[in-house]
């Protein structure tokens, strides 16, 4: 049980609210869920999957005759935001499965969010219609064309209200830059610029401009024989327009100013914990790799997830975090078959409540973890069809390592590899959280008293 | 039609190709030294073994994932390292019935590697080059030798610059072989430069290379398979 954002002894109960997607076992590839995000109100929540579509849910508003019932999410929005693509030069099919969406602020009535799948960034309007213009002048109703040599008066259209239309429409595709899969993409505070990721570089555009982008980062070797390292993701600071951050397959994170110079291959900080040599094997570098990277709300801590751990950075200290949390630590001493069956690769996200109190992150076995920063207690949820009746309080699971296995806990050897939750989100102000498993979209909200 | 292969390995291969792999359970041994705790003095030739494959299979991607074979290829060089030298090991990648166990099979085994991960990471700078501002060539000197008794390294590579860098020219024919290039040989493309690209046949007479760039092929060949308007603007996106 972990206390919730702004109380402060009350310990919350989290309870299923909502799941989307097909309960059928049988799943179709392009229905894995490939990415989740909250907007910055938390009224819609996107998901990205494999087979390039974007789904945007809306939470309704909350009645006054049903309190228990806070705000479900319901389908808003539905498009297919990238296709698959044929490289012709070099011969390759580009997937479009949605690596990431990030949400832009709301600045009128009309939604803005990037899409990005290994090469290509779009940015896409979500707006809605309820009203449609009558009484042309050159058209009938049908939308035929009239003769002109018919109309004898002239009139002005009116707007008349229709059923509430949403439509989403690519507004810029940002293509051809990026040599590499893009990993990450980031919108600067400035709301002017945002920056994507790949591989080896990290390239600054600007909405307005398409076929243009700044590259600030570039760590590809002259010699592509020493290449050892590479991107794995990056993050504008959320109020400094001129600072980000990218980590590394070897488990190291660089701040970086924009000011300092136009390539930022210098970096301003350079973040990396010293190796525990007690620790060591030949796939400490593997679990070191950093595979998500998030700024806290207030700006002052980094969170990184490497293969076992999630780790907060204090901004001014570079040597070492100031806190580890222990994701599956019961995984150590399986990482060769881990090895073998490539799960050691799997790329983990992590996510900050609104107060930057709590820490998620995702693992094995449709479970979840939580850690409160404050208590220093964690809890461990699962994801499944069985928890989910209306307003059932999820039980904490508990893994047993070794041992007497007690009646309610699972055994490492029992644990389905196959059912990762790599992706979750946080509502930026309440304690509402969505969950990835698979092809299904939990949302899961403290218990209301 | 015209571009027959190059396809992405589907994902249903790719577990098929998974399962294939070596299921001898030794890693659920705990008193396997790979699988204890203690860091092992010594990787057994199966680690190694292992993941010399998954090189390979990661290699073999028509793009591979360049954080997954950075972070193999590292591995697979801390395990190499902590193998003592005269260690007899089946000769890896090449195939179980090649001969057997010359003095420095590190060596040999690491020359194939070189070979293969040099190839690789050179077509991907080939490919690079081609898009990027024109630099100044590095002349590495002669590509993929082992360099014998030293910490295992790939060899130096060539790197070549934009000025000879195509997909069709030398060392990279064979991968093209089985792709119908006569479309290739239209005067459409190639406006202002005599070396347009032919198939490969032409072999490695043709040093000279138009200075497409990679946005402008891209948009020419839309144009020519028709799905893209004309008006489409063919800058670079940097």
């Amino acid at each position: 049980m972990i206390p919730g954002i702004g109380a402060f002894t009350q310990d919350t109960l989290w309870c299923f609210s909502q799941v989307k997607g097909t309960m059928e076992t049988g799943t179709t590839e392009a229905d894995i869920i490939s990415t989740v995000e909250f907007n910055h109100t938390g009224e819609l929540l996107a998901t990205g999957d494999k087979g390039g579509r974007v789904v945007i849910f809306q939470r309704e508003q909350e009645s006054k005759n049903q309190v228990h019932r806070r705000g479900e999410y319901n389908v808003y929005s539905t498009f297919q935001s990238h296709e698959p693509e044929f490289d012709y030069l070099k011969s390759l099919e580009i997937e479009e499965k949605i690596n990431k969406i990030r949400w832009l602020p709301q600045q009128n009535a009309a939604y803005f969010l990037l899409s990005t799948n290994d090469k290509t960034v779009k940015l896409w309007k979500v707006s809605e219609r309820d009203k449609r213009p009558e009484g042309y002048n050159l058209k009938d109703e049908e939308g035929r064309l009239r003769d002109p040599a018919t109309i004898t008066t002239l009139r002005v259209p009116v707007l008349r209200p229709m059923d509430l239309m949403v439509e989403a429409t690519p507004r810029r595709v940002f293509a051809n830059a990026h040599t590499y899969h893009i990993n990450s993409i980031s919108v600067n505070s400035d709301y002017e610029t945002y920056m994507s990721a790949d591989d080896l570089r990290i390239n600054l555009w600007n909405f307005e401009i398409t076929n243009q982008s700044f590259n600030i980062v570039d760590i590809k070797p002259a010699n592509m024989e020493e290449l050892t390292e590479v991107i794995t993701a990056a993050e504008f600071h959320p109020h400094h327009c001129n600072t980000f951050v990218y980590s590394s397959s070897k488990g190291t994170i660089r701040l970086c100013d924009m000011r300092a110079s136009a390539l930022c291959d210098r970096h301003t900080k350079f973040f990396e914990e010293p190796e525990d040599p007690s620790n060591r094997s030949f796939f400490s570098e593997i679990i070191s790799s950093i595979s998500d990277v998030k700024f806290s709300h207030s700006g002052r801590y980094i969170m990184t997830r490497d293969y076992l751990t999630v780790k907060v950075w204090d901004l001014n200290m570079e040597n070492r975090p100031i806190e580890t949390y222990q994701v599956h630590d019961y995984l150590r001493s399986k990482l060769c078959s881990l090895y073998e069956n490539d799960c050691i690769f799997d790329k983990f996200e992590c996510v900050w409540n609104g107060s930057d109190s709590v820490i998620m992150t995702g693992s094995y076995n449709n479970f979840f973890r939580m850690f409160d920063r404050n208590t220093k207690r964690d809890v461990t949820l699962e994801a499944s069809r069985e928890n989910s009746k209306p307003r059932a309080i999820l039980k904490p699971r508990k893994v047993c390592v070794g041992g007497k296995r007690r009646k309610d806990e699972i055994s490492v050897d029992s644990l389905d590899f196959s059912k990762k939750i790599l992706h979750t989100a946080w509502h930026p102000s309440e304690n509402i959280i969505a969950v990835a498993a698979t092809n299904n979209l939990y949302i899961f909200q403290d218990k209301v008293n | 039609m015209m571009l027959s292969k190059g396809l992405k390995r589907k994902r249903e291969e790719e577990e098929e190709e998974k399962e294939a792999l070596a299921v001898d359970t030794w890693w659920l041994d705990p008193g396997h030294p790979a699988v204890a705790q203690a860091p092992p003095a010594v990787a057994s030739s199966s680690l190694f073994d292992l993941s010399v494959l998954k090189l390979h299979h990661s290699l073999r991607q028509s793009e591979p994932d360049l954080r997954h074979l950075v972070l193999v290829v590292n591995t697979l060089r801390r395990i190499q390292a902590s193998m003592a030298p005269t260690a007899a090991l089946p000769p890896v990648p090449s195939p179980p019935t090649a001969p057997g166990i010359a003095d420095n099979l590190l060596a040999s085994s690491d020359a194939a590697l070189s070979a293969s991960m040099a190839s690789l990471l050179e077509d991907l700078s080939h490919i690079e080059g081609l898009s990027q501002a024109p630099q100044p060539l590095v002349d590495e000197g002669p590509p993929g030798r082992p360099t014998g008794g030293a910490p295992p390294s790939l060899g130096a590579l060539d790197l070549l610059g934009p000025a000879t860098g195509c997909l069709l020219d030398d060392g990279l024919e064979g991968l093209f072989e089985d792709i119908d290039t006569s479309m290739y040989d239209s005067e459409l493309w190639a406006p202002a430069s005599e070396g347009h690209k032919s198939s490969p046949e032409d072999g490695p007479g043709k040093e000279e290379a138009p200075e497409l760039d990679e946005a402008e092929l891209d948009y020419l060949m839309d144009v020519l398979v028709g799905t893209q308007a004309l008006e489409r603007p063919p800058g670079p996106g940097r």
